[in-house]
């Protein structure tokens, strides 16, 4: 039973809709990171999930495990607390309240809980100061130790490194990875970092102003269409590096290395990818297809050559890959499309998918193995 | 002086109005603190001039006051502190709205029935004579019923004060200890109002918290000094009322304004501004 599961979710305010038709689910020890455009409904969607906004549609369910009491949020800082006269053991306790009931004082429990987190989280040394004297984000630190004291099976954090500077951000992140690691503690998280949000998440929900875009792994989501429409050209760095789980060991490979198919459709579209591979004659070949085929399938197919670039075994792979051709050429084609099943941008990526099947099977069938060997070993150089 | 001091105790009024008055100082610091924190500041106000037209139709009617203005002002805290910031009337501009237009229809109420007399002095501008001893028995026992409420539910309170939203959402329900304090907001409002007047005792509730502000860092140390300090200024502003022949309610706001300047200096002195 998923920890959270949404339904055909959508919200209004003033009766005009501004995000429709949700449908994701969050099962325990996931780290969901939800990005989207301004206005796309981010914050929105976190008040819905913490039932401070009602749905006007659908429904947000609660797995038997979660109730309302087990929820930690770390909300976006208002005026009120930035000159808050409390001391900072004073806040992170008051996350402790939701355990009580109606006992009125904190017990041992409570401030023992409370002292923990704080060391977690490197604050103990100011619970005596003043809220309001601290930095940026000392302050989020504190609003972030108070949101674990409270949440015990979930934790929602609604941009929590805004107005931090890049050291701060990059420690937060850090410990809330880690706490999602060694603890297990689930995390939803919007963010409008694309890069932590890829570098930490195990899904991702991407909203956009006309909905749901993508709901997925964050490995389905790196090869999907629609990151890649998000950051535009910006995509195309990023596949340098590949992105390392959460605390940085290296993600491990799961599919077969397919390069073969893909170099062959990119020496056919020619363009950009002809300049990585350096193999000038293939590259100049069938430059109408390659107008058709456009970004998409650009953005589709630069996602493939730096999975080959990184196996380290391109030669070894040419050879393999040979036999098995027209099954990767059905891979590769299928690959954009396999993301997710429920978002409509992609009928793009589809056709430039089904365009890059065409090309590859009819390259199969002529002098495209001695192109491949070309191309894999100007490849190996190359990149 | 010394032993005008003895004398102003050996008169009744004199300690009904101290003992009332300290309680009812202790009441209004505390809340205070709550209220000028969630920006309510105002509220004493608005909260207030519904009690004087309460008062005024009350004793038009002639019905018992506290009886017609404590319904009335607590029906109004209600409204006015349950307001979300999505409603369109701002939580300023219907304080604003309610305690003018309260205070028009007393007014109204007044000229047209027992015009303007010490009675209706006194609402406006308070009076320590104006505490019998019934009302000192009521006044007694509604400002320890919201003493013991808040110390309660004081941890609540805090987390309602500095975070609405995140105690709603780890399900504390946010709401109700905001009609908490809507209510002890109401009580002490009125049974100040006796004595402070309508027009002035907004100042019990509000100058407190802002002089503890200024030097205190920590929640409960603001909560403690609020108290001292309210207490310890209504006690001097009565004896200076009694020693001087100044208005009550007005000597009382004089000290706590000096206890304000006080703090402050001593704040910027430490370079804590």
């Amino acid at each position: 039973m998923s920890l959270l599961k949404c339904e055909n979710l959508s919200f209004a305010y003033d009766g005009v809709t501004v995000v429709s038709n949700l449908n994701f689910s969050v099962e325990e020890g996931n780290y969901l990171c939800i990005i989207g455009e301004n206005g796309a409904g981010k914050s929105t969607l976190i008040k819905g999930l913490l039932r401070l906004k009602k749905p006007s549609a659908g429904r947000v369910e609660m797995g038997e495990g979660l109730r309302a009491t087990e929820i930690g949020y770390l909300p976006q800082q208002t005026q009120i607390q930035k000159d808050f006269p409390a001391s900072v053991r004073e806040v992170v306790l008051s996350g402790c309240l939701n355990r009580m009931g109606l006992r009125p004082f904190y017990s041992r429990v409570e401030k023992e809980r409370a002292r923990e987190k704080m060391e977690a989280l490197e604050i103990l040394d100011l619970q005596d100061q003043c809220y309001r004297d601290l930095s940026g984000g000392q302050q989020q630190r504190v609003l972030l130790a108070r949101a674990m004291c409270a949440a015990h099976k979930l934790i929602l954090l609604d941009e929590p490194v805004s107005g931090l500077d890049p050291v701060a951000t990059r420690s937060l992140y850090a410990q809330i990875a880690r706490i999602n690691e060694t603890t297990g503690l689930t995390v939803i998280m919007v963010s409008h970092d694309i890069d932590a949000s890829l570098r930490y998440a195990s899904h991702i929900l991407h909203l956009g102003q006309e909905g749901q875009l993508f709901f997925g792994t964050q490995k389905e989501y790196l090869r999907s269409a629609v990151y890649h429409e998000f950051l535009g050209d910006s995509a195309a760095p990023m596949w340098k590096h590949d992105f390392p789980n959460r605390l940085g060991r290296p993600a491990p490979r799961e599919e077969a290395e397919p390069t073969e198919t893909e170099r062959q459709v990119r020496v056919q579209s020619g363009k950009k990818s002809s300049r990585r591979i350096r193999s000038g004659k293939a590259a100049s070949a069938k430059p109408t297809e390659a107008a058709e085929t456009a970004k998409p399938a650009e953005a589709a197919e630069t996602v493939k050559p730096a999975e080959a670039a990184e196996t380290a075994k391109p030669a070894e792979t040419a050879e393999t890959a040979k036999p098995e051709k027209p099954a990767e050429a059905e891979e590769t084609a299928k690959r954009p499309v396999a993301a997710t099943g429920t978002a409509p941008e992609l009928t793009k990526g589809g056709e430039a998918a089904a365009d890059a099947q065409k090309i590859s099977e009819k390259s199969s069938g002529k002098e495209s193995g001695q192109a491949s060997e070309k191309s894999s070993g100007k490849e190996s150089e190359g990149i | 002086m010394f032993h005008l001091v003895i004398e102003m105790f050996s008169y009744p009024f004199m300690v009904r109005a101290l003992l009332v008055g300290a309680l009812i100082a202790l009441c209004a610091a505390v809340l205070g603190v709550t209220l000028v924190l969630k920006r309510y500041s105002m509220i004493g106000d608005g909260l207030s001039h519904v009690g004087f037209g309460a008062l005024a139709i009350a004793s038009a009617m002639n019905a018992a006051p506290l009886l017609v203005a404590i319904p009335v002002v607590v029906a109004a805290a209600f409204f006015l502190l349950r307001l979300r910031e999505t409603s369109h009337v701002k939580g300023d501009s219907a304080i604003a709205l309610i305690s003018t237009g309260a205070l028009a229809v007393g007014v109204m109420v007044v000229s047209m029935t027992t015009g303007m007399n010490t009675d209706v002095y006194n609402y406006l501008f308070g009076s320590i004579l104006s505490m019998s001893g019934s009302d000192v028995w009521i006044t007694v026992l509604v400002s320890l019923v919201v003493l013991a409420l808040f110390a309660f539910f004081y941890h609540r309170i805090f987390a309602v004060t500095f975070d609405e939203n995140f105690t709603q959402a780890t399900g504390i329900p946010a709401a109700t200890y905001n009609s908490l304090i809507a209510l002890l907001t109401a009580l002490v409002i009125v049974i100040g109002m006796r004595m402070m007047g309508s027009l002035l005792i907004s100042s019990l509730v509000v100058f407190p918290a802002m002089t503890s502000m200024r030097l205190c860092r920590t929640f409960r140390s603001v909560m403690i000094s609020s108290a001292i300090v309210s207490v310890v200024c209504l006690v001097l502003g009565l004896v200076i009322s009694y020693l001087y022949a100044t208005p009550t309610g007005a000597s009382i706001v004089i000290c706590n304004m000096t206890a304000f300047i006080i703090y402050a200096v001593i704040a910027k002195i430490k370079g804590l501004d």
